[in-house]
């Protein structure tokens, strides 16, 4: 790992965490500040992808990170054209590599992927010339996420080195936990991982963090509390028992933030369960960086469309 | 037509036979097994150097997939790509469409088969009808029409009572009932080896107790019984345990392993490569280390392909969607050399045991030995040649294999069937001598 500032990536795509180094990661935040200040503007677009043509790319349903990643190319002077699968060829019966290599005979520059499976925005790399830039591939990683958390973080407490970040929730199904543990561990972050032993995947410390099923432990001296959401289908059945034992145990509220330091920050991805995972008090509450979260999360987005950019362009 | 092998290295463990010998055939027959043997008429060929005269491989577990699916693979192609890998004989899952299930059903396939004239193919019939896991099927019948063995291969024996009964039945016909180890509730909708690498992948992961639990069940099943289980396509050091214990306590199990399970480990899964999607999964490193140490010391009884043909667009796309298998046929032969030979772990008299003489002796059919009367089905083997494995160049009709571009060791030179040579291999030099002349 090289320890001297980066001033371009190394990749032509972002697909995963694993793909940029701790240099880069930094390139991208300091970046996503300058591009924070375009968004602070009355007129909030730069021409920086002018004439650059961004697909995006949505295979699951999404409004953040989609209308995220439209606002950032718009702000960046790019056209965009977007898909969802609703009405498109994909019902139909279209494969994946068939969907995408349509599009890509339209000549763009970027493609932004959501799908449903692990590993669709690495097959995308593979058989398409396009950048390709992953918006959350199945259970696997959503690296803009992880991005825009650390900004975040960053932005409120000025480092990542050394602080400790407990993620609690739904761990096994979590893009959002993948992605950030890769990111925090690699800037020098501690991270503890909380959630019921039926979410917990088999062999989770091999991703550099703690794991428990104590949330009181997790919550100990934490300088960030990043909850993640817990999808309804695992309430019923046989991870869960009920919404009502999951809050008792793993939920976030007032009593329970206590034992982190006094100026930590409450994160969460996005959407919310109030009342499952996430009480409203502390959700609204004066340490919540929610909202920040998704501000931030276009100007990252913005960086890392720019940087890819300008890789792209060197290859031409 | 009288052929003469002169001097090669005629290794036949079934017969304890490892040396020098003259092999003489004759009308699709060993005649004679000796040392120095008189031409007496015949073509003699002289075995190169080095070169090994095997009995007939024989490929327990196949799927050739016709009828229903010849897009994937037919007899045709499948057999020919089972002489290409050096296989005289192959045994075929009944997971066609429609299911082997009927004695209907087995008489095609042997029909095709002898249509075909390459290697002999062995149906194995189901165990249920249309391996729906409720009603047996009639075995006696299917036996009659050339089933070798049963089983509900692709998935389980549904439930512990009707493997009971299918353990019972079968061994009124002396048929091993092969298990697809696999409790589905485990499974689910798994796809890669439960572990770190499915983790840090985001795929959803099958146990290896999904496996483990129910060769426990049919290992205790063919106790009470007496009848004779086989664990297909066993992967993990769980079961191991469990066939051992079972042989320890003289229970009739057998068990195979498929080269891809002793050559690969689920860091082959990472950049999801669907061609690295197998069911079961490629296992962690400590299962690949027991497995060897099983071929080792005795605990497995056979090396099975699991040769599993799936067409490029059904493998071309998202990892959890593809469906699972690769081809084996062509692979093997390397792949047991790279990975059992060359670093010593076991000697070609074992190898040739596990991929000869025990499945023959598994399905009680003919071959697995080289002796004066018996059919003339050898494997000339070339143990030195350089191969490198081309997914593109592979006889069969799928090209799914993870080994693309792999350089190794060891080839099938030539493979004779009943006397007939079926195959040889030109890009082995030496091997043109077992051409047939007119």
């Amino acid at each position: 790992m090289t320890a001297t500032a980066a001033t371009a990536l190394r990749t032509r795509h972002l697909l995963s965490i694993d793909d940029i180094n701790e240099a880069e990661i930094a390139l991208v935040l300091d970046t996503a500040v300058a591009m924070k200040e375009v968004g602070a503007r009355s007129i909030k677009k730069v021409p920086a992808l002018r004439g650059r043509t961004v697909v995006n790319l949505f295979f699951e349903p999404s409004t953040r990170t989609r209308l995220s990643f439209e606002l950032a190319e718009k702000r960046l002077s790019a056209d965009t054209m977007g898909m969802t699968t609703a009405g498109s060829s994909v019902v139909k019966g279209e494969t994946l590599i068939d969907t995408a290599k349509t599009l890509e005979a339209m000549s763009p520059d970027m493609i932004v992927v959501r799908h449903a499976s692990s590993g669709a925005a690495h097959l995308l790399s593979r058989v398409c010339r396009s950048s390709i830039i992953n918006a959350g591939d199945g259970t696997h990683e959503h690296p803009t996420q992880a991005l825009l958390d650390a900004f975040t973080i960053r932005e409120r407490k000025g480092r990542l080195a050394g602080l400790r970040v407990a993620i609690v929730g739904d761990l096994l199904h979590s893009r959002v936990l993948r992605s950030n543990a890769l990111l925090l561990t690699k800037m020098g972050a501690s991270v503890v991982a909380c959630g019921p032993a039926t979410l917990i995947p088999l062999g989770l410390d091999r991703l550099g963090v703690t794991s428990t099923t104590s949330m009181d432990e997790a919550c100990e001296g934490a300088d960030v509390v990043m909850m993640l959401r817990v999808q309804h289908e695992r309430m019923h059945g046989l991870f869960l028992p009920s919404v009502r034992e999951y809050f008792t145990l793993f939920g976030l509220n007032a009593e329970r933030l206590k034992r982190a330091k006094t100026d930590a920050i409450v994160m969460h991805p996005g959407p919310m369960n109030r009342g499952v995972e996430i009480a409203s008090d502390v959700a609204d509450g004066s340490q919540s960086v929610i909202l920040d979260q998704v501000a931030n999360g276009v100007a990252v987005r913005m960086a890392v469309l720019y940087l890819l950019a300008g890789e792209s362009k060197e290859n031409e | 037509m009288k052929v003469l092998l002169k001097n090669g290295r005629v290794i036949d463990p079934a017969a304890g036979r490892d040396g020098q010998f003259d092999v003489l055939i004759e009308h699709g027959r060993i005649a004679k097994i000796g040392k120095s043997l008189a031409a007496d008429g015949a073509r003699v060929v002289e075995v190169p150097a080095g070169f090994i005269v095997a009995p007939g491989l024989i490929d327990m577990h196949v799927h050739l997939r016709e009828p229903g699916q010849e897009h994937k693979e037919t007899i045709e192609t499948g057999s020919r790509s089972a002489v290409t890998g050096g296989f005289t004989a192959v045994a075929c899952m009944p997971n066609t469409l429609p299911v082997n299930d009927q004695a209907g059903i087995t008489q095609f396939i042997l029909k095709r088969a002898a249509e075909v004239n390459l290697a002999r193919v062995y149906p194995i019939g189901a165990v249920s009808i249309g391996s729906n896991g409720e009603q047996l099927t009639e075995i006696g019948d299917l036996r009659a029409a050339g089933c070798v063995a049963i089983t509900d291969d692709g998935k389980p024996v549904n439930t512990a009572l009707l493997m009971r009964r299918a353990l019972e039945y079968a061994s009124m016909f002396k048929m091993p009932v092969i298990e697809h180890c696999e409790d589905p509730s485990l499974k689910a909708d798994g796809c890669a080896h439960e572990g770190p690498v499915a983790a840090m992948l985001g795929l959803k992961g099958i146990p290896a107790v999904a496996e483990s639990i129910m060769a426990e069940r049919d290992i205790s099943l063919a106790e009470m019984t007496g009848g004779h289980v086989h664990i297909a396509h066993m992967s993990v050091r769980q079961s191991l345990r469990a066939v051992r214990d079972g042989k320890s306590r003289g229970v009739n199990v057998t068990c195979e392993v498929a080269p891809h399970h002793f050559t690969l480990t689920d860091e082959a899964i990472k950049g999801y490569d669907t061609n690295t999607k197998m069911n079961p999964p490629l296992r962690e490193e400590a299962d690949r280390a027991a497995l060897i140490e099983g071929l080792r010391d005795g605990s497995i009884d056979v090396i099975a392909t699991d040769h599993a043909p799936h067409h490029a667009d059904e493998k071309a796309l998202e990892f959890d969607r593809a469906p699972f298998g690769i081809v084996g046929l062509e692979t093997a032969i390397p792949l047991c050399v790279a990975k059992l030979i060359q670093p010593g772990i076991i000697g070609w008299p074992r190898l040739i045991e596990l991929l000869s003489a025990a499945p023959a002796r598994i399905l009680n059919v003919p071959g697995g030995t080289i002796v004066e009367g018996g059919p003339a089905d050898i494997t000339i083997i070339a143990p030195d040649a350089p191969v490198t494995i081309r997914a593109a160049e592979l006889v069969s009709k799928s090209k799914n294999t993870p080994f693309d571009g792999w350089t190794l060791t060891g080839a099938a030179a030539a493979t004779i069937v009943g006397g007939r040579t079926v195959f040889v291999n030109r890009s082995v030099t030496g091997a043109d001598r077992f051409e047939e002349r007119a």
